[in-house]
């Protein structure tokens, strides 16, 4: 089942695209963060700004919009690149991010950026924020969606599954959670560290709706977002396979990228990779 | 002498003459009251429900109530997530548990976010009695205080405390209500005034100015009545809101009486006369001693037992006033 054009996919990747040279250049800007998360996430940001959620970004308080939930808060320059390429403020605001005074803090904050919805960052919290959320909008009856993202590494803190079990209990149907399962956490692998596996038979466990997706396929993020709404009696976790670092050669599946920025001279190269398609051109658009 | 204003109950200082009852009874009553007023208001339990005396609340609005479980993470972080969702959440623990073990998600979750949070915090202090030190939360005002954007409000007792949920219903903002689990002298009553940030002169006096908060109250006034019959006259002050402090009504007391004794069922460290203490020293440095728990834990006993055990009891008040007087210049 398709839910979506193959021109509009193509369309949306080129927009994932932007962002993650958005990512590049904010992050060798500020001279600290996080790389591989981020550009791992670009596709899943893209699908969820530019096709899924109900939005308004000239209104971010929109009382009837979906609500985002970002968990893994250290991830956020792939939330404020695709929040600035939707609208939300001016792509040269990214330029702010983690600098003195920005509303672009080094770890999300909902009072000063409008749309950011939670303040996050503290691995594990998220969902349990998200479940309240989803938890307030069925005793309204309202039609609004919640959505989380997290990453496989905070699926080591016990709050995380506090979450899933609340969930599974009250048969959140109007939630849906993001595992950005990347592999890597910032020690290392996550297998080495703290084996989840098998993670889809703990959510399933646990009484959720599991759906496993290629995350760096717009299209397959899409469809199962789609899977989730028709799923009425569980809460629906898709756990998108990620490569931490896609689009730069040099930065794909190394786990040493979790909490780097890029250095000038690799930002370049990051930038002429992801400009070219990997390669796949040669006259570099900008 | 007692202050006519605050409408005390009479034979305030006749334990036998008053009613005793627990300050949960008054948060219990409160919240329902509350809830009748605000629809929004929700109220989330950790597996407590009848201890919190949440129980009142879960009958009346069986559709607001949401059992959390043992998970007091969750039920700190999902309240924010309801608060984000328009709702007005009230949540219930043991002080011990929440904020206790959930305090991170209590300062980052509720306070950094600014979400309408109210955190009901049962059997704070020793006198939670047969339990013991696990259960017996003698930290937790140090651990909420510093904490921006928090209020945290600690009654005098059943009456107040119901006076107190109804008042942090009405702000907007996380607030923290804490409570505790015996039976304690009602004293003040319903004709008594509340409001947030306005601590109260209880008894006016001249000699040294007693500085409460919580159940101890009543201790703080018994002993002042026998300091009386040695000629010490003492001024009483609830400070039942340690955050915001009234810091002018603070510091007037101790102005009037050059000296300070604070009494609090709590750690001496970090608590309600820490912040005295913070307020004197920087505006109006004035000789303080300070009657709580003194760097331990508590241990099983009987309630009142451990009250005058751990040097919080009447005596205990009077030879701090004794103490504080002499270091007068």
């Amino acid at each position: 089942m398709s839910h979506i054009h193959d021109q509009e996919v193509e369309k949306l990747e080129l927009v994932a695209n932007q962002i993650r040279q958005d990512i590049i250049a904010m992050l060798v800007e500020a001279g600290s963060g996080h790389s591989a998360g981020p550009l791992g996430m670009a596709d899943v940001f893209t699908a969820l700004y530019f096709h899924v959620l109900h939005h308004d970004p000239k209104d971010p308080d929109w009382p009837e919009r979906d609500r985002l939930i970002l968990s893994n808060g250290h991830i956020c320059p792939v939330r404020y690149a695709a929040m600035a390429r939707a609208g939300y403020f001016p792509p040269e605001e990214l330029k702010t991010l983690r600098k003195f005074g920005t509303r672009l803090q080094g770890h999300p904050e909902r009072r000063r950026l409008p749309g950011s919805e939670t303040t996050s960052g503290p691995l594990g919290a998220g969902l349990a924020q998200a479940t309240g959320l989803a938890l307030a909008a069925r005793m309204d009856d309202a039609k609004w969606r919640t959505y989380c993202v997290t990453s496989d590494g905070e699926h080591e803190a016990g709050l995380h599954w506090e979450a899933v079990l609340f969930a599974g209990k009250n048969k959140l149907n109007n939630l849906t959670c993001i595992v950005d399962r990347n592999n890597i956490q910032i020690d290392g692998q996550t297998e080495n560290i703290m084996p989840l596996e098998p993670l889809r038979a703990k959510y399933e466990a646990f009484n959720w709706h599991v759906i496993e997706i290629d995350g760096n396929d717009i299209r397959q993020v899409v469809e199962a977002t789609n899977e989730a709404k028709a799923i009425y009696e569980k809460p629906t976790v898709i756990i998108a396979h990620t490569i931490p670092g896609r689009g730069v050669s040099f930065m794909e599946g190394k786990f040493e990228w979790h909490g780097l920025p890029p250095k000038p001279a690799e930002a370049e190269e990051a930038l002429r990779q992801l400009r070219t398609l990997g390669g796949k051109i040669t006259s570099e658009h900008q | 002498m007692l202050n006519p204003e605050m409408k005390l109950a009479a034979g305030l200082t006749d334990p036998a003459a008053l009613a005793q009852r627990p300050t949960r009874d008054g948060f219990g009553e409160g919240l329902v009251e509350a809830a009748k007023r605000n629809p929004a208001i929700v109220g989330l339990c950790a597996d407590l429900t009848e201890s919190t005396r949440m129980l009142p609340f879960k009958k009346a609005f069986p559709e607001r109530f949401i059992q959390m479980g043992v998970h007091e993470q969750l039920l700190t972080a999902l309240a924010a997530g309801m608060a984000l969702g328009g709702k007005v959440p009230f949540i219930a623990s043991y002080a011990m548990f929440c904020p206790g073990r959930s305090w991170e998600q209590v300062r980052t979750n509720i306070c950094l976010n600014g979400v309408n949070v109210k955190i009901a915090g049962a059997h704070a202090g020793v006198s939670v009695g047969p339990d013991g030190a696990t259960h017996q939360a003698i930290e937790d005002i140090a651990i909420t205080r510093p904490i921006p954007n928090m209020t945290v409000v600690v009654p005098c007792d059943a009456i107040q405390t119901k006076k107190a949920t109804l008042a942090v219903a009405e702000k907007t903002g996380p607030c923290y209500l804490r409570f505790g689990r015996e039976k304690s002298p009602v004293f003040t009553t319903e004709d008594t005034p509340f409001e947030i940030g306005r601590a109260q002169v209880f008894r006016d006096g001249k000699d040294c100015a007693i500085v409460a908060c919580g159940i101890l109250v009543h201790n703080a006034l018994l002993a002042a009545e026998e300091l009386a019959g040695e000629g010490i006259d003492c001024l009483v002050l609830n400070n039942h809101t340690v955050k915001p402090m009234d810091e002018a009504g603070v510091t007037a007391a101790a102005e009037k009486c050059g000296c300070c004794v604070t009494v609090e069922e709590h750690q001496i460290q970090g608590g309600m006369g820490s912040r005295v203490a913070e307020i004197l020293a920087a505006g109006r440095p004035t000789p303080i001693e300070f009657v709580g728990v003194n760097d331990r834990f508590g241990e099983s006993g009987e309630p009142m037992q451990l009250i005058e055990y751990f040097g919080m009891g009447v005596g205990s008040i009077k030879q701090a006033v004794k103490r504080a007087i002499a270091r007068k210049k």
